[in-house]
C-alpha cells in the first residue's frame, strides 16, 4: 500500500500546481488586467493612483516574480482582501467550507440511500415490472435539471405542503433537526443525478458479478440466495459505485453553486457567484481555488479508496 | 487496393447497415428520437404552431393557469408559456448543438492527433486537460462568462471550452484502442503515410466511442446552457431561453407554480431525447455492451 499511496499523491501534485497557476492566471487575463476592469467603476481617477493600484495588485513585476509570490501566499493561507468588503477571503472560505461540504455530504448521502437499493432491487428483478420502473426512474433522473428539481421541491414541501422550510441555514451547532430541515431539499436536489447514476452502476455491476463462477460455486454448495447477494455479489458490485461517486463529485460541487444560491445557502458555491457577479477578483480566485482543490483532494481519495478496498488496484 | 481489403472497416461505422438496423430497431432510439423531434419541431415550427407572440407582453392575461388558449398557462407579463417554451427551444438547442460540435471539431481533433502521434506534445496535452477537468465544468463556465459578459455565442464558446478537454480525452482513447491492430501495422508495412492510415484505418475504426459521447455531451450541454441561463449569465432577455423562464417562475411561485413547469419539461424531454439517443447509438455501434 506505501508504494502506491505515494506515487499517487505524488501524481496528483502537477494538477494541483497546475489549478494554482489556471487561477493565478485567471487575474491576469482580464482584458485589460484587472485595475483598468476597477477604475471602469469609478470613472475618475489619476494615472498616479492608477499605478499605486498595479503596485497594490503586484501586476508591475514579471509574472513567474507574481506567480512565485502567490504559491507563498496561498501557503501561509494568505488569499487576500476582498475588493468590495476589505474582509481577508481566507477566513471567509474557512467559515463557508463546512456548509458546502454539509451539503455535498448529505447529498452523496441521500443518492447511496436511493441509488443502492434501488439498483439491487433492479439487478434482482432483471427484466420484470421492478426493473423497468426503476430504469426509467434512472432515466428521467439523469435528465432532470438539478436546479429545477429545486423549485419543484420548494414549490411542493414549502410553499404547498409546509413540510420543509423553503430557504435559510441553520448550522448544526444551533440545532441539529432544524439543521437537516434546512439541508434537505437543497441536498435531495442535489443528490439525485448521482442516486440516478449509482443506481445505473449497481444495477450493471451486480447483474455482472452474478454471472461470476463464484457466485455459481455459493449458490451450489447451498446458501440462501439472501447471502449469496449480500455477502459474494454485492461487496464485489459495490466498487464501481465509488468510482461513480468520484467520477461525479465534480458535477455535485458545481452544483452547489446554484443550489446554494436557490435556497440562500451561504457556502462556497454562493461566495464564487456573488464574487463573479461583484467581479470581485480575489473573491473569485479562492472560491475558485478551493472548490478545484477539493475535487482534486476528493478524487486522490477515491483512488486511494479504490487501492484498499481492491488489492488488484495496487500492483499495476 | 490490398490495404483496404485488409482494413477491417474502412467504410464509416455509421454507414454499416447493421448498425443502422439495430439502431431503428432499438426502443430507446425510437422514444428519443420521437422526443428530440418534437422539440425540434417545435422550436423550428414555432411561428406556425402558435398565434401568440414569445416577445410581446399582454398585462390583462398574466399568471393564468392552464387553460384551452393557454395549455401551459402566461407568465407574469401575461405571455403564452407554450409559445415561450417552442420559442425557447429555438436557443437553447442551437447553443447547444453549436457548442458540441466546436468542442467536437477541436476536441475531438486534439485528442485524435495526440493520441495518434503521442510523444511530448500528448504528454503535455494529457497534463492541460487534467487541470481543466479539475474545474466543475458549470463553474468554469460560469467563470468564463464573467470575463467574457453573456450573449449567444459567448455562451456557445464558454460550453465549447468547458467540453473540449472530455471529448479530447475520449478521442485520443478511441484511438489508442485501434493505433496498433494489424490492419494498421498491415497499412504502415504497405507503405502507406501517416495521414493515410489516420484517415482511412484508423479513424474510420475510432469513430464510435466519439459518435456515443457526441451525443451524450448534447445532453449536458442542454443543463450547462439552461443553469447558466436561470443564473441570468446567458442569452439576455427578452428572448425566451428554458433556464431564463423556470428563474422568472421562481421569482412568481408564491402566487403560481405553472410559470416554472412548462419549461422544466421541456429541457427534461429533450435531454432524455438525447440520453436515450446515446444510449441506443452505443448498443448499437457495439452490440456487446448491450443492457450493461
Amino acid at each position: 500500500m506505501g508504494p502506491f499511496l505515494i506515487r499517487r499523491i505524488l501524481l496528483a501534485a502537477p494538477t494541483v500546481l497546475g489549478v494554482l497557476l489556471a487561477v493565478f492566471l485567471l487575474i491576469r487575463l482580464v482584458p485589460g488586467d484587472v485595475v483598468t476592469q476597477l477604475i471602469g467603476l469609478e470613472a475618475t481617477i489619476s494615472p498616479k493612483r492608477v499605478e499605486e493600484l498595479r503596485r497594490l495588485f503586484g501586476l508591475d513585476r514579471p509574472l513567474p516574480v507574481q506567480f512565485m509570490e502567490y504559491l507563498r501566499d496561498v501557503s501561509r493561507g494568505n488569499l487576500g482582501k476582498s475588493l468590495r468588503t476589505g474582509r481577508p477571503v481566507g477566513p471567509e472560505l474557512a467559515r463557508r467550507f463546512p456548509i458546502t461540504m454539509q451539503l455535498a455530504a448529505l447529498g452523496v448521502l441521500i443518492a447511496l440511500m436511493i441509488g443502492v437499493p434501488a439498483g439491487i432491487l433492479a439487478a434482482v428483478q432483471r427484466g420484470r415490472a421492478g426493473d423497468y420502473a426503476i430504469t426509467g426512474f434512472v432515466l428521467v433522473g439523469l435528465s432532470v435539471p438539478s436546479f429545477w428539481l429545486a423549485v419543484l421541491l420548494i414549490l411542493l414541501f414549502a410553499l404547498r405542503l409546509g413540510w420543509l422550510p423553503p430557504t435559510g441555514y441553520v448550522s448544526p451547532a444551533e440545532g441539529l433537526g432544524a439543521s437537516v430541515r434546512h439541508m434537505l431539499l437543497p441536498a435531495v436536489s442535489l443528490g439525485l443525478v448521482l442516486a440516478a447514476a449509482i443506481t445505473r452502476i449497481v444495477r450493471s455491476s451486480l447483474l455482472e458479478v452474478l454471472g461470476r463462477h463464484y457466485i455459481r460455486t455459493a449458490r451450489a454448495k447451498g446458501l440462501a440466495e439472501r447471502r449469496v447477494l449480500l455477502r459474494h455479489a454485492l461487496r464485489n458490485a459495490l466498487i464501481p459505485v465509488i468510482t461513480v461517486i468520484g467520477l461525479q463529485f465534480g458535477t455535485l460541487l458545481g452544483g452547489t453553486v446554484i443550489i446554494e444560491q436557490i435556497f440562500g445557502l451561504p457556502g462556497i458555491g454562493r461566495y464564487a457567484l456573488e464574487g463573479i457577479n461583484l467581479r470581485d477578483y480575489p473573491v473569485i480566485q479562492g472560491a475558485v481555488l478551493s472548490i478545484a482543490l477539493a475535487f482534486v483532494l476528493v478524487n486522490l481519495a477515491v483512488d486511494l479508496a479504490y487501492g484498499l478496498i481492491d488489492p488488484r488496484v495496487r500492483y499495476e | 487496393m490490398a490495404s483496404s481489403t485488409l482494413a477491417s472497416g474502412t467504410s464509416s461505422i455509421a454507414a454499416r447497415p447493421g448498425v443502422r438496423r439495430r439502431l431503428l430497431r432499438h426502443p430507446g432510439a425510437r422514444i428519443g428520437g420521437l422526443l428530440l423531434l418534437a422539440v425540434l419541431g417545435g422550436a423550428i415550427l414555432a411561428p406556425l404552431l402558435t398565434p401568440y407572440d414569445p416577445i410581446q407582453v399582454a398585462p390583462p392575461q398574466r399568471l393564468q393557469g392552464p387553460s384551452g388558449p393557454h395549455p401551459l398557462g402566461t407568465d407574469l407579463y401575461g405571455r403564452d408559456t407554450l409559445t415561450r417554451v417552442l420559442y425557447g427551444g429555438r436557443i437553447s438547442l442551437a447553443v447547444a448543438g453549436l457548442a458540441v460540435l466546436l468542442s467536437l471539431a477541436v476536441g475531438g481533433m486534439l485528442g485524435v492527433a495526440s493520441g495518434f502521434w503521442g510523444g511530448w506534445a500528448d504528454a503535455l496535452m494529457m497534463r492541460l486537460s487534467d487541470i481543466l477537468l479539475a474545474f466543475p465544468a458549470i463553474l468554469l463556465a460560469i467563470g468564463l462568462l464573467a470575463f467574457l459578459g453573456g450573449g449567444f455565442w459567448n455562451v456557445v464558446l464558454a460550453i465549447a471550452i468547458i467540453y473540449t478537454a472530455p471529448l479530447a480525452r475520449v478521442g485520443r482513447g478511441a484511438v489508442l484502442s485501434v493505433r496498433h491492430e494489424e490492419y494498421v501495422e498491415a497499412a504502415r508495412a504497405l507503405g502507406a503515410n501517416d495521414l493515410r492510415i489516420l484517415g482511412r484505418h484508423v479513424l474510420p475504426n475510432a469513430t464510435a466511442p466519439l459518435i456515443v459521447e457526441t451525443t451524450l455531451r448534447l445532453a449536458l450541454a442542454i443543463l450547462a446552457e439552461a443553469a447558466l441561463s436561470f443564473l441570468g449569465l446567458g442569452t439576455q432577455p427578452p428572448a425566451p431561453t428554458w433556464g431564463q423562464m423556470i428563474a422568472e417562475g421562481r421569482a412568481v411561485m408564491t402566487f403560481t407554480s405553472w410559470p416554472a413547469i412548462g419549461p422544466g419539461l421541456a429541457i427534461t424531454m429533450t435531454v432524455l431525447g438525447f440520453n436515450l439517443l446515446g444510449d441506443a447509438v452505443r448498443d448499437a455501434l457495439d452490440p456487446h455492451l448491450r443492457g450493461t
